[in-house]
C-alpha cells in the first residue's frame, strides 16, 4: 500500500527554451489537492509559459508532469481536458460573431455531428443558475466588454466539470469589486466541491485574499514557494523581485491649468451592434490635468476611446484639439500630438505577426529619418530607436525583431507604452494602461502618466479601477448608459457616492 | 548561431517544396490510373518545358502574363483580401489597350505602346479597385464579386467584339481591327521570347521594391494584419484598399496589354484564356511574395508549355496539364495550414543542447 500523494499535480523540472531563450530553466511546482494555489512572478517570469505547458499548449524540453502521482503524457489542450484540467488563457479565446450560449455550446467536448440547439440552451440554462455568476446568454461576443468576456471564459471551463481549473490573470480585466465576486464563488467550489485552482496574478489583495499556497518565478528560475498564511506581502514581493528597487510613486506637481487641449461636444457613436452607446457626452480636458473616467465596464467607456482612436465613427458631435475641429486624419493627431493607449494592445494596437520593432516604429514609419525623405523604409533606424526604447522602457524580448505576439501579456503592453509614451504628448488618451502588468510596472506607468501630466500633456484616463482613478486624476467623471452622470475630485469623493452613481442611481 | 543556416527559417521554403513533392505523387496516381507511364509522363514535362532553348522560349513566353495576372491575387493578398478577378482585369486590360492602338495607328511605336499599356493598367486598375470599393464601402465579399465581374468583363468583350468592334474580315474569329504593326512587342534578339517578358520581371520587381521597402509597404502590412491597429496609428485604410487593388488589376491589365501587343497585334476571344486564373495558383504558390511570383510563373508556364508534348506523345489530352495545376493548387493550399505545425522547425536548437 502506498500512501496516497497530497498533491494532484506536480510539474517536476520543466524546461522550455523558445529559440535560444529559456523561457522556464528546470522550475518545479507541486500543487496539493483541494488547494488555491497562486503563481506569482512579473512580467515575462514564465509563468504563462509553465501553464501552456501543463495544458499540452507547449511541449515542455525536458522534465514531467505528475497527476494524482501518475506521470502522464498531455499532448495537447484536448488531452488535458480529458484528464479534468480547464484553463482560461490571459487572451481570449472566444469566438467573436457567435453569441455567448453559442460558444458555450461549442466549448463542449464530444458534441455530436448534429447540435440541437434547442436543447442543449434549455440544459445550458438550467445549468447557468449553479454558476457563480451571470453572463447575458444571447448577446453577440463582440458586444461585450472585457469583463464580461472574462466571465463567460471562466464560465465556459467550469462547465467542462474541471477538476483543476487553471486561470492566467482571470481578473486582470475585471474590476475590484467583479474580482472579488468571481473569485469568491471560485474559492466557494474550492472549499465545497474539491475543485483544486491554480491561478497567476500580480495583485497580493487577490492572494491574501483567497490563495492557501503560492509559488513564486522569477526571470524563468523558481524561487520558492509557501504557504499564504502567515507570510507577508513583502516577503512575497521580495522573492518576485530580488534586490531590485521599486520606484517611488511621483508627485502630483503643480500645473498652471490654463488652455484647453482636449475638447469633446456633445459626442454621439453607436456600439457595435448599432445601439447608442454614447449620447450627447460633452468634457474638457485642459494641458497639465488628468481626467479620469470611471464606470462599470460595458456603459460606454470603449466606444468613447474607440472614437478618439480612430476605430469608430462618430455619430454627432464633434471632437477638437488645440480648439481645432479633429478629422482623425494621421497628419492632424501629428499635428496636435495626439496618441492614445487602448485596452488589450495586442489586439487594438499592435500586428502580432511584425516584429516589436516594427510595431513601435507604426507612429513614424513614414517620417524622416525612418523613412528617407518620406518615402523609402529605413530599418536600421527603426531598429535602432527600438532597441533605445527596449532598454528605456524594460521590454523583456528576445530582440527587437522578436514577432510581438510572442512577448509576455506585460511586455506587449510596456511596448506599445514605449511607442506612445516617447516624443511629445499634448493629448493622452488611456485606457485601463495596468492590466495584466505586475505592480513594479504599474507604479511605473503611473508614474510615466503623471511625468507627462506634469509637463502639460493633457490626460484623458478611462479605468475600471477606482483605486488608479483616485490615484492619479486631478477630476473624476463618472459615465454611466453613455452619459457622464457625476463629477467630483479625488479629495472630496467618497467611494459609495460614486459607486452608486456608478450603477446607475 | 546567427550565419549558421537555421532549419526554422527555412519553413516557408520547405513546406512549399514538400507539397509540391506530394501533389507530384499525386499525379504520378493519377497518370498511372489513366494508363500512362506517370515516369514518361514527367519526363516530357520536363522536356517540354525546361528540356532545351526551345521549350525554355516557350515557358518564358507564357510566363510573362502569369506573373502579372499572380500579382493581381498577391498584392491585395498582402492586405487580407482574396481577389479572383485576374481574368476579367486581363481581358478588359488587352481590349482597351486594343483599342487605343486602334487610335493611335501611325503615331511613333514608343508613344503608342506607352500609351496602350497605360490603357491597359487603368482599365483593369480600375476593374478591380472597383470590387475593394465594393469591400470597403459596402462590406460586399471581394472574393465573390471579382469572380462575377470576370463573366461581366468577358461578357463585355464578346458583346463588342462580335458588335461594334468587330472587323469584318474576321470571319470564324470575330475581332477587332489589327493595331499598327510598328506598335507590337519585337522579339529579344533571335530568340521567340518578346520584350513583354522584361516588362512582367521589371513589373515584379517593382513591386516587391514598393511592398518590402516603401512606406506604402509598411503601411499596407500594417493595415493587412490589424485593421484595428491601423486605424489607431490613423492610416488611410480605405485608400490603401483601393490603391493595393489598383496596383494588382493594373498588373493584369498590362498583362492583357502584353498578350495584344506581342500575340494577337488585336483583341479577340483569345484573351480568355485562363492567364487570369492561373495567376491565382501562382500568387498562392509563392505566397503572395511578387519575388517569388517570377519563378513560380516560370514553373506553371512550363507545364502548360509541355502540355503539346504531352498529347503528342503520350496520347493524353490537353487537359492533363490543368489536372496537373489543379492538383498542386488544392495540395498548396492546404499546406497553409501545416505552417507553424512542426516541431522540427521550432525545437532546433534545445535538441542541439541536448546533443551536446
Ligand atoms: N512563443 C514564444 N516564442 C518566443 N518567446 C516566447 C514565446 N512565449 C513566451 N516567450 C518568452 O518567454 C518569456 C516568458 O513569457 P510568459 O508569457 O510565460 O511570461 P509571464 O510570466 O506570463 O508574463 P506576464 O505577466 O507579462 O504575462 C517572455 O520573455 C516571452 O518573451
Ligand atoms: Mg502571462
Amino acid at each position: 500500500m502506498t500512501i496516497p500523494s497530497p498533491y494532484l499535480l506536480e510539474a517536476l523540472i520543466i524546461r522550455k527554451v523558445f529559440d535560444d531563450f529559456v523561457a522556464l530553466d528546470d522550475v518545479s511546482l507541486k500543487l496539493a489537492r483541494g488547494s488555491f494555489h497562486a503563481l506569482l512572478g512579473e512580467n515575462g517570469a514564465g509563468k504563462s509559459t509553465l501553464v501552456k505547458c501543463i495544458m499540452g499548449y507547449y511541449h515542455p524540453d525536458g522534465g514531467n508532469i505528475l497527476l494524482d502521482n501518475k506521470e502522464v503524457s498531455i499532448n495537447n489542450p484536448r488531452d488535458a481536458h480529458n484528464l479534468g484540467i480547464g484553463m482560461v488563457y490571459q487572451h481570449f479565446t472566444l469566438i467573436p460573431n457567435m453569441t455567448v450560449a453559442e460558444n458555450l455550446i461549442l466549448a463542449r467536448p464530444h458534441l455530436p455531428a448534429m447540435i440541437d440547439w434547442k436543447s442543449e440552451l434549455a440544459e445550458l440554462e438550467t445549468r447557468m443558475a449553479t454558476m457563480p455568476f451571470k453572463v447575458p446568454l444571447q448577446s453577440n461576443i463582440n458586444t461585450l466588454s472585457a469583463g464580461e468576456k472574462q466571465k463567460v471564459e471562466i464560465i465556459k471551463q467550469l462547465l467542462l466539470d474541471s477538476r483543476l481549473l487553471i486561470l492566467d490573470e482571470p481578473t486582470s480585466v475585471l474590476t475590484p469589486n467583479e474580482a472579488d465576486e468571481v473569485l469568491g464563488q471560485i474559492k466557494g467550489m474550492v472549499d465545497d466541491n474539491g475543485l483544486s485552482v491554480l491561478i497567476i496574478t500580480h495583485k497580493f489583495r487577490e492572494v491574501t485574499g483567497f490563495a492557501d499556497e503560492v509559488t513564486v518565478l522569477r526571470r524563468g528560475k523558481y524561487v520558492g514557494s509557501c504557504k499564504v498564511a502567515g507570510t507577508e506581502t513583502k516577503t512575497m514581493a521580495a522573492m518576485m523581485m530580488g534586490s531590485e528597487v521599486i520606484a517611488e510613486p511621483l508627485a502630483r506637481a503643480e500645473t498652471k491649468q490654463n488652455e484647453t487641449l482636449l475638447e469633446i461636444d456633445q459626442l454621439s457613436a453607436e456600439s457595435s451592434s448599432g445601439e447608442t452607446a454614447i449620447e450627447s457626452l460633452s468634457l474638457n480636458v485642459r494641458a497639465g490635468e488628468i481626467v479620469g473616467i470611471a464606470g462599470v465596464s460595458g456603459n460606454g467607456q470603449r466606444e468613447l476611446v474607440e472614437v478618439l482612436a480612430g476605430q469608430r465613427d462618430i455619430a454627432n458631435g464633434s471632437i477638437r484639439l488645440h480648439g481645432e475641429t479633429f478629422d482623425a486624419t494621421r497628419r492632424q493627431a501629428r499635428l496636435h500630438n495626439l496618441h492614445c493607449l487602448p485596452e488589450e494592445p495586442l489586439k487594438n494596437a499592435c500586428v502580432p505577426n511584425m516584429s516589436v520593432a516594427e510595431n513601435m516604429a507604426f507612429n513614424n514609419f513614414d517620417i524622416p529619418p525612418y523613412a528617407l525623405k518620406g518615402l523609402l523604409i529605413n530599418r536600421g533606424r527603426i531598429r535602432e530607436r527600438a532597441r533605445t526604447l527596449i532598454t528605456q522602457f524594460k521590454v523583456r524580448t528576445e530582440t527587437e525583431d522578436t514577432r510581438i505576439g510572442a512577448l509576455s501579456g506585460g511586455n506587449v503592453q510596456r511596448a506599445v507604452l514605449a511607442r506612445e509614451l516617447s516624443g511629445d504628448i499634448d493629448v493622452l488618451v488611456v485606457a485601463n494602461p495596468v492590466f495584466g502588468l505586475d505592480f513594479k510596472a504599474v507604479e511605473e506607468i503611473h508614474n510615466r502618466i503623471m511625468a507627462a501630466r506634469n509637463n502639460g500633456t493633457a490626460v484623458l484616463l478611462v479605468s475600471e479601477d477606482l483605486d488608479e482613478l483616485l490615484e492619479l486624476s486631478d477630476c473624476i467623471h463618472v459615465i454611466s448608459g453613455g452619459k457622464l452622470v457625476y463629477q467630483t475630485t479625488p479629495s472630496e469623493a467618497d467611494r459609495s457616492v460614486i459607486g452608486q452613481h456608478m450603477a446607475g442611481h | 548561431m546567427n550565419n549558421v543556416l537555421r532549419i526554422d527559417r527555412l519553413e516557408p521554403l520547405i513546406i512549399p517544396m514538400t507539397a509540391l513533392l506530394f501533389a507530384l505523387i499525386l499525379f504520378a496516381i493519377f497518370i498511372t490510373l489513366v494508363g500512362a507511364d506517370p515516369f514518361g509522363v514527367f519526363h516530357s514535362i520536363y522536356r517540354g518545358a525546361f528540356g532545351s532553348w526551345f521549350s525554355w522560349q516557350n515557358t518564358l513566353v507564357r510566363a510573362a502574363p502569369l506573373m502579372l495576372t499572380a500579382l493581381c491575387t498577391a498584392l491585395p493578398a498582402r492586405m487580407g483580401l482574396i481577389v479572383i478577378g485576374g481574368e476579367g482585369a486581363f481581358v478588359l486590360g488587352g481590349l482597351c489597350s486594343a483599342l487605343t492602338g486602334l487610335m493611335l495607328v501611325g503615331s511613333p511605336a514608343w508613344f503608342a505602346i506607352s500609351m496602350m499599356m497605360l490603357a491597359g493598367a487603368i482599365t483593369g486598375g480600375l476593374w478591380i479597385a472597383a470590387a475593394g470599393a465594393l469591400k470597403y464601402r459596402r462590406g460586399v465579399n471581394e472574393t465573390i464579386s471579382s469572380l462575377l465581374m470576370n463573366y461581366i468583363a468577358i461578357a463585355v468583350m464578346n458583346f463588342l467584339i462580335i458588335g461594334v468592334l468587330r472587323d469584318p474580315a474576321t470571319l470564324n474569329k470575330p475581332s477587332t481591327y489589327p493595331i499598327d504593326e510598328a506598335h507590337m512587342f519585337v522579339d529579344i534578339g533571335n530568340s521567340s521570347i518578346h520584350w513583354g517578358l522584361v516588362v512582367s520581371i521589371v513589373i515584379c520587381l517593382l513591386l516587391w521594391f514598393l511592398s518590402r521597402r516603401t512606406v506604402f509597404g509598411y503601411a499596407v502590412d500594417i493595415a493587412g494584419g490589424n485593421e484595428r491597429a491601423a486605424r489607431i496609428a490613423r492610416l488611410p485604410v480605405g485608400f490603401l484598399v483601393l490603391a493595393t487593388c489598383f496596383l494588382g488589376g493594373a498588373s493584369a491589365g498590362i498583362a492583357g496589354m502584353i498578350e495584344v501587343a506581342a500575340i494577337h497585334g488585336r483583341a479577340n476571344t483569345s484573351l480568355n484564356a485562363g492567364y487570369g486564373y492561373e495567376g491565382i495558383l501562382i500568387a498562392f504558390l509563392a505566397r503572395h511574395n511578387p519575388l517569388l511570383i517570377i519563378p513560380a510563373a516560370i514553373l506553371m508556364g512550363g507545364i502548360r508549355a509541355a502540355s503539346g508534348l504531352l498529347q503528342r506523345s503520350h496520347d493524353l489530352p490537353d487537359a492533363t496539364s490543368l489536372v496537373m495545376q489543379g492538383i498542386i493548387f488544392i495540395v498548396i493550399l492546404g499546406s497553409e495550414s501545416l505552417y507553424g505545425r512542426f516541431k522540427i522547425f521550432r525545437q532546433q536548437h534545445s535538441s542541439e543542447r541536448a546533443v551536446a
